[in-house]
């Protein structure tokens, strides 16, 4: 091989070099640029999200110090074995997740659906979960400005036979948690949805191979997404449920 | 008067041949359109269309205060029409103005780039905007919505029977619209500047924006979660600010004035933006104090987050709490102050020259500074007390808001309208429009300090006889400023045609902007520009200047 080649060859190479992936967008210079770009915003996002969620965490506070023994109550009211499982099945989908975007990195396509549908049938069930929560307590007259009514917390709970029932002015406070905890759970449960609706069309895309040629920052971004969901309920979970439980 | 406009030989100069503009013909190039340029001017028509339809309300308002007695309107409507006012205005015109406009087409220009970060959020942002639009002229058009733009609770949740819900639907997606907006701004300020572009190198317009974008991203989403609990309690009941229920409507205040503090530096930080480039330019002078002008802006709004209590020193927060917040209001008055210093400073000695951008700015320095010292006797609870829900308040934001920020806003689309057109706005009736906007507005305004003074509440159809000179004063102020308004609409949109050709640099400035052709390529640069000089360097531009070659024919 005389040196002309070579050099036409590495020009050549040089050149293929600079070709541009298909899903590098015109106004990034570089796949690194574009991935960094889109990981940034999408933290920024977050932070919006923290901030959403923030103003509830901050009624929470206030309402909780005001009327501590409603807020007891209506906490002792709730199903733990329905939350903690609902905790369960999140952390499980946080980590099919997460073996997702690894898969993604690793250009393992059949991998990265069936990580994809893992994670889509674990939200699913927390939605079940919770939708069942949900009508247990309209059974129990527990939502408020539609069906509610204090005098199950006039009552001895009998998972709780240490409780002192409430007094009807604080018993009526319940319904300031119920507010907060339809408030907070439907907020989560609407970012579920919309996280659920979302992998959907992410799942579809990567059968179709779009995310394991080196594009993986949809599915990445997707799964900052979705762990932040799940942290949220990491944190409604102990206010919500767990709390006052030797209360 | 001198004049620092240098225009190509008009009856040789012809419009780049492609430009941004004609790059791609029919509605769908601009509906579907990822550029930056394009959304803004996208923008820009649907901003003046909101402006002009809050304007119309603001006429009718000042036409009703004309007589003592409610006449014209009825008491109700009166409600109404004001609240109408203030939603349009403040959501669909003030919040928007500079960023999404200006801001969105200059702002990757000036870091270098060839777009913002994300342009289909862009996109969707400016597509939520029209959507907001829409549904409050659906509100309008179905009966309105009285509750004032402020949602009181439990005014707006128990007592009235008006479109509350759709209104505050409306004002959610407004929201998303700016949080988008503003996440565009830092995500392209951080990670998409041109080599060389250090933070230090930034126009202060890139500043300002910068620090705007904070308040709207992390404000914004409380104000989200705030309506979302207000059109729950209105429909379903649920009892987070009910006091019946045991909630808190002074909560509500909390969490609204969170975001609607912060909100009033999200509009006007911005028009600061475009003051720094403005008076830079024509008075050919490094703005004074760059750094401190820079951090005077992130200054602003960290502070601004912490005086949100100071619109509730009357709805019963502790005194302690008010004397707290009413020392951190103070507070803000410094990094302000701060600005209008570092401009004056940069006025002095500079060879200034008065083109209209220059007018409005003057107009700007003067009745910012009156609108923020205002601010300082209402952030003092003793003046407070005496002044809140007076027409002192109504004087004192409009002295920010109109006379601040749309004096920059119509500075800025002055200044710019060459590099967005590729020609120039008729300079002598422009002028004109600048004076007659500030004659009318301080005819319009100062009366009603005298009228908040002397006890006139805001927020009604009908006043005692004694304010009525006053209120005459300043409805005749309104209608000189409605000329001065309609104006620039007639002479920007005629110049579109008829003005003359502008050529890349008119006003001689130094930003990467004027560097590049007028209207700018879809890409704004040919090749990315490599960035070895400070902003404002009008020595820089005089030695580039000296080693270009003169072109013939």
């Amino acid at each position: 091989m005389d040196s002309h080649t070579v050099a036409a060859q590495t020009a050549e190479a040089a050149h293929t070099e600079h070709e541009h992936p298909a899903f590098l967008r015109h106004h990034f210079a570089s796949v690194e640029q574009q991935r960094e770009t889109a990981t940034f915003g999408m933290w920024l996002f977050l932070l919006t999200e923290i901030m959403f969620f923030g103003g509830l965490f901050c009624a929470y506070l206030i309402f909780r110090n005001w009327y501590y023994p409603a807020f007891v109550d209506g906490s002792h009211s709730l199903h733990i074995w329905a939350g903690t499982l609902n905790t369960t099945l999140l952390i499980v989908s946080s980590f099919t997740m997460a073996m997702g975007v690894h898969a993604s990195e690793t250009r393992m396509r059949k991998a990265l659906v069936g990580w994809c549908i893992a994670t889509i049938i674990l939200g699913c069930g927390f939605l079940c979960v919770k939708a069942y929560e949900w009508h247990d307590e309209w059974v129990e007259h527990h939502v408020p400005g539609l069906n509610f009514s204090p005098e199950g917390f006039m009552k001895v709970n009998p998972d709780y036979p240490a409780d002192k029932p409430l007094q009807l002015d604080m018993a009526e406070k319940t319904q300031v948690y119920f507010s907060l905890y339809f408030a907070m759970t439907g907020m989560h449960a609407l970012h579920m949805i919309i996280g659920v609706s979302l992998l959907t069309i992410l799942t579809i895309r990567a059968w179709g191979g779009a995310y394991t040629s080196g594009h993986v920052a949809p599915v990445e971004n997707f799964g900052l997404y979705w762990h932040f969901v799940d942290i949220v309920w990491i944190f409604l979970f102990p206010l919500l449920y767990l709390i006052s439980r030797h209360q | 008067m001198s004049t620092i406009v240098i225009l190509p030989d008009q009856t040789t100069a012809t419009l780049p041949k492609v430009s941004y503009l004609n790059k791609e013909y029919g509605l769908k190039s601009w509906l579907l359109t990822g550029d930056h340029k394009r959304i803004a001017v996208l923008y820009m028509i649907s901003i003046t269309f909101f402006f002009f339809i809050g304007g119309a309300m603001a006429g009718l308002i000042r036409l009703e205060l004309l007589t003592p007695p409610s006449d014209l309107l009825a008491a109700d409507t009166y409600n109404k029409v004001f609240t109408a006012h203030g939603i349009i205005m403040v959501f669909l015109f003030l919040v928007p103005s500079v960023p999404a406009t200006i801001g969105n087409f200059l702002i990757p220009i000036m870091v270098g780039a060839k777009d913002l970060a994300f342009p289909k959020i862009n996109l969707l942002s400016w597509y939520l905007y029209v959507v907001a639009g829409i549904m409050i002229l659906c509100v309008l058009s179905f009966g309105g919505v009285d509750t004032g733009w402020t949602f009181t609770t439990p005014l707006s949740t128990h007592y009235l029977n008006t479109h509350v819900v759709a209104a505050g639907l409306a004002v959610f997606v407004a929201g998303f619209s700016s949080i988008f907006t503003g996440l565009n701004f830092i995500v392209t300020i951080h990670r998409m500047r041109a080599p060389g572009m250090t933070w230090f190198r930034l126009p202060l317009f890139v500043w300002s924006h910068y620090a705007a974008s904070i308040l709207m991203v992390l404000g914004t989403p409380v104000l989200a979660i705030t309506l979302v609990l207000v059109v729950l309690e209105r429909t379903i009941g649920i009892g987070v600010f009910d006091p019946t229920k045991g909630g808190d409507p002074l909560l509500f205040q909390h969490l609204f004035w969170f975001y609607s503090h912060p909100a009033v530096y999200i509009m006007i930080l911005p028009g600061m933006g475009v003051i720094s480039e403005v008076i830079s330019t024509f008075s050919r002078k490094r703005v004074f104090g760059y750094t401190a002008v820079a951090f005077s802006s992130v200054a602003i709004a960290v502070f601004g987050f912490f005086v949100w209590a100071h619109h509730m020193f009357v709805m019963g927060i502790s005194s302690y709490s008010a004397l707290v917040f009413s020392l951190l209001t103070m507070l803000v008055a410094v990094p302000s102050a701060i600005k209008i210093f570092n401009w004056s400073a940069t006025l002095y000695k500079g060879s200034i020259t008065f083109e209209t951008p220059m007018l409005y700015a003057f107009g700007f320095l003067g009745l910012f500074t009156i609108g923020g010292l205002t601010g300082v006797f209402l952030g003092s609870m003793g003046m407070d007390i005496h002044l809140t829900e007076t027409y002192f308040i109504v004087a004192h934001f409009h002295f920010v808001m109109v006379g601040g920020m749309l004096m920059a806003y119509l500075s800025g689309v002055h200044f710019w309208w060459p590099k967005i057109t590729g020609r120039m706005y008729p300079e002598g009736v422009s002028k004109l429009a600048a004076v007659i906007t500030f004659v009318g507005f301080i005819l319009t305004f100062f009366p009603q300090f005298l009228l908040g003074y002397l006890g006139m509440p805001r927020r009604y159809a009908a006043y005692p006889p004694e304010f009525q000179v006053l209120n005459v004063f300043s409805s005749a102020g309104a209608s000189v400023l409605g000329v001065g308004y309609l104006l620039p609409l007639l002479y920007l949109t005629w110049s579109l045609k008829y003005g003359k050709i502008a050529g890349p640099n008119p006003w001689q400035a130094t930003g990467l902007e004027w560097q590049i052709q007028s209207p700018p390529l879809t890409e704004n640069f040919v090749e990315t520009p490599i960035v070895t000089h400070e902003a404002y360097d009008y020595e820089w531009l005089e030695s580039k200047k000296g080693s270009e070659v003169p072109t013939v024919g």
